[in-house]
């Protein structure tokens, strides 16, 4: 294979391309859904970023864990969680992965090693140490890989746990989706310096930033954090550069930036980009991928009707699951 | 068999028994290896574990939270180390709307096993940002289990109970309880959280007090005896989730109820206590007010005399149980 897909077998990019689409017709469905009234509360959709969740988790093995974010669809998918199951929680029905009690800022899916999205910014990047060093003392095989957004890199734990993770050489990939904006408040105006990996210097860790809307490339960088936390390496912060292309949550009038600013970062769609390149090596035809949307298309219609057929939550067991 | 240990020897021997039984057990905080802990606590466990089992963290309180949380999440049983209650203030994050929660918010998928000790109170000169008594504020979040222990028996017994707990447990420790000498049984033994313990048994007054106020109310309990009032002292040891029928019971016979608690008294887990005792069949036999005597709504003074005036001393709650009594029938 040539460079320009890393070690990614044709088959393997198939797969990714189907992902990425997967992420984004979950969170189109979710926007509709929550139009006709169908999910209530709030949801953070994560359309334009679908190449750094699919690369990032592309490079993990099932057994490594990740920790999420509030706009964690994307990273759900792309660790292996049901359509479906997703859907059901956000629903709040009982066969949702979190039985309807987490809802979009919660989901989880633990079987897959998804350890959780988080409501809080930053709330697991101070976990994610717990866990590199957990699989650090069990003597495992594994990594963690914790998402976080540009804003979580201002939060103090930020720094504590990315110095703990240095000075304890611990097998953490901390992931950056600089995404330009925590909520309206964008990163050259929350952060004196350019590069948010930069600040991996000030920790004595490997830092690198990639373009985030490139799969390809993504994957790459991650594989290689991953494989040098796994050979005792230690941690690395990965920043990869992205855009989401809603607004941050749904009350979001986007006063902060420009139509033509979305428009150039649309240009630069992570989906559209992999399936040209694909194309252009012979790797996918225009028939293929149409395969890979009308999938895509009936396994999102499934995992509405799923949703919707599901049973709510039997309020008499409202008090269970708060104690072990 | 027992010995006698203090508070502190108890601590440590709990925390030995837990590392020496379970792989998964390991230790960690700031200044807990060479140095011991900031009050000698964890001494000798360094020597005899390693740093990998006894680590000692930078000062970094966010994230001694969150590494407690990750790692119980995924299969180890940590004891973390909060140096000063005080400095929870900085953990809050990790602890309340993590470590709480993640259970629940999951569907009950995982479990996060895991605790973390701490050492609160005022009586060492240490002024208002090392003398702070802050478990109401944990009692008030699900999901959380919160102990506080009297003496070195229970803190032994009740640490175990609490490592092998599979919640995370705020485990608050008193600073002027660490030398209190007191029999200790020998070996691996635990005591159930969330079961209260009448601590002495008595006809006239209810005392229910936390942590070392249970030492000075059996203190008061004695001086009191010889005036003829006998005291019946009820230690809820575990203040969240609380067991209230031992409370309720020992009101139901005594029909008064003192209750003594160290930290501030707006807001504090005195207030729920009264209230349990006014919502139970307990009410209909009171025979007075319920009382509450705690700490004064200041920060914790420097001056000798001030900080000692801010909590209830022995005399105080002899005086106020003595009142109690001698109030209307």
């Amino acid at each position: 294979m040539s460079e320009l897909f890393a070690d990614l077998t044709p088959e393997r990019l198939r797969e990714l391309l189907h992902q990425m689409l997967l992420i984004r017709a979950f969170e189109e469905s979710a926007e509709q859904l929550y139009l006709q009234g169908l999910i209530h509360g709030t949801m953070h959709l994560s359309i334009g970023q679908e190449g750094s969740a699919v690369g990032a988790c592309a490079a993990l093995r099932p057994t490594d864990y990740i920790l999420s974010t509030h706009r964690g669809h994307g990273h759900c998918i792309a660790k292996g969680a049901r359509a479906d199951q997703m859907m059901a929680e956000f629903f709040g029905k009982e066969s949702g992965y979190c039985r309807g009690r987490g809802g979009s800022m919660h989901m989880a899916d633990v079987e897959t090693g998804n350890l959780g999205a988080n409501g809080i910014v930053a709330g697991g990047v101070p976990m994610a140490a717990g866990v590199g060093l957990s699989i650090q003392m069990q003597r495992q095989d594994r990594v963690v890989l914790v998402f976080f957004g540009d804003g979580a890199s201002n939060e103090g734990a930020f720094h504590e746990s990315l110095n703990l993770a240095a000075i304890w050489n611990l097998p953490v990939l901390y992931f950056c989706e600089n995404n330009q904006y925590a909520m309206s408040m964008s990163i050259a105006r929350a952060s004196k310096v350019d590069r948010i990996s930069d600040r991996a210097a000030g920790y004595g860790m490997a830092g690198v930033t990639v373009d985030g809307n490139d799969l390809v490339a993504v994957y790459r960088e991650t594989q290689a954090a991953a494989e040098r936390a796994r050979g005792g390496g230690g941690p690395t912060l990965i920043e990869a550069r992205t855009y989401r292309w809603k607004g941050h949550s749904k009350s979001d009038k986007q006063r902060y930036r420009t139509k033509e600013e979305v428009k150039e970062w649309q240009d630069r769609d992570p989906i559209a980009r992999l399936a040209r390149r694909m194309i252009e090596a012979g790797l996918l035809s225009e028939a293929g991928l149409g395969d890979v949307q009308a999938r895509v298309d009936a396994e999102m219609a499934a995992a509405i009707e799923f949703a919707k057929n599901s049973a709510e939550p039997d309020p008499a067991t409202i008090l269970e699951g708060v104690y072990a | 068999m027992s010995r006698e240990l203090t508070y502190a020897e108890a601590i440590r021997e709990a925390i030995d028994l837990a590392m020496a039984r379970d792989e998964r057990v390991f230790l960690f905080g700031e200044d807990v290896g060479v140095y011991g802990g900031a009050f000698g606590v964890t001494e000798g466990l360094y020597q005899k574990y390693g740093p990998e089992r006894v680590r000692d963290t930078p000062i970094s309180e966010a994230v001694i939270a969150g590494v407690a949380t990750g790692a119980a999440l995924t299969g180890m049983r940590p004891i973390a180390e909060i140096q000063f209650m005080d400095f929870i203030t900085l953990s809050m994050e990790q602890l309340v709307l993590q470590a709480a929660k993640l259970r629940f918010m999951l569907g009950g998928k995982v479990a996060v096993p895991f605790v973390l000790r701490t050492p609160a109170g005022a009586g060492t000169g240490a002024a208002a940002q090392h003398s702070e008594s802050l478990e109401n504020w944990f009692v008030h979040v699900p999901g959380l289990k919160v102990v506080m222990p009297s003496t070195p028996a229970d803190a032994k017994g009740l640490l175990l109970g609490a490592i092998e707990d599979p919640n995370p447990v705020i485990f608050v420790e008193h600073k002027l309880l660490y030398r209190v000498k007191g029999e200790v049984p020998e070996g691996y033994y635990t005591l159930p959280l969330s079961r209260s313990q009448v601590k002495r048994r008595g006809r006239d007054v209810t005392v229910v007090a936390t942590s070392l106020m249970v030492q000075r109310a059996l203190e008061a309990a004695a001086q009191l005896a010889a005036e003829g009032i006998e005291v019946e002292v009820v230690d809820p040891c575990t203040l969240k989730p609380l067991d209230s029928d031992p409370i309720v019971r020992s009101v139901v016979k005594t029909g008064r109820v003192l209750i003594v608690h160290e930290a501030c008294k707006t807001g504090g887990f005195g207030g729920e206590v009264a209230a349990l005792i006014a919502e139970s069949e307990a009410f209909d036999f009171l025979d007075a007010p319920i009382r509450r005597l705690a700490g004064l709504d200041i920060p914790v003074p420097y001056n000798r005399e001030l900080e000692r005036r801010m909590v209830p001393q022995v005399d105080d709650i002899a005086a106020a149980a003595r009142r109690l009594v001698r109030e209307a029938c």
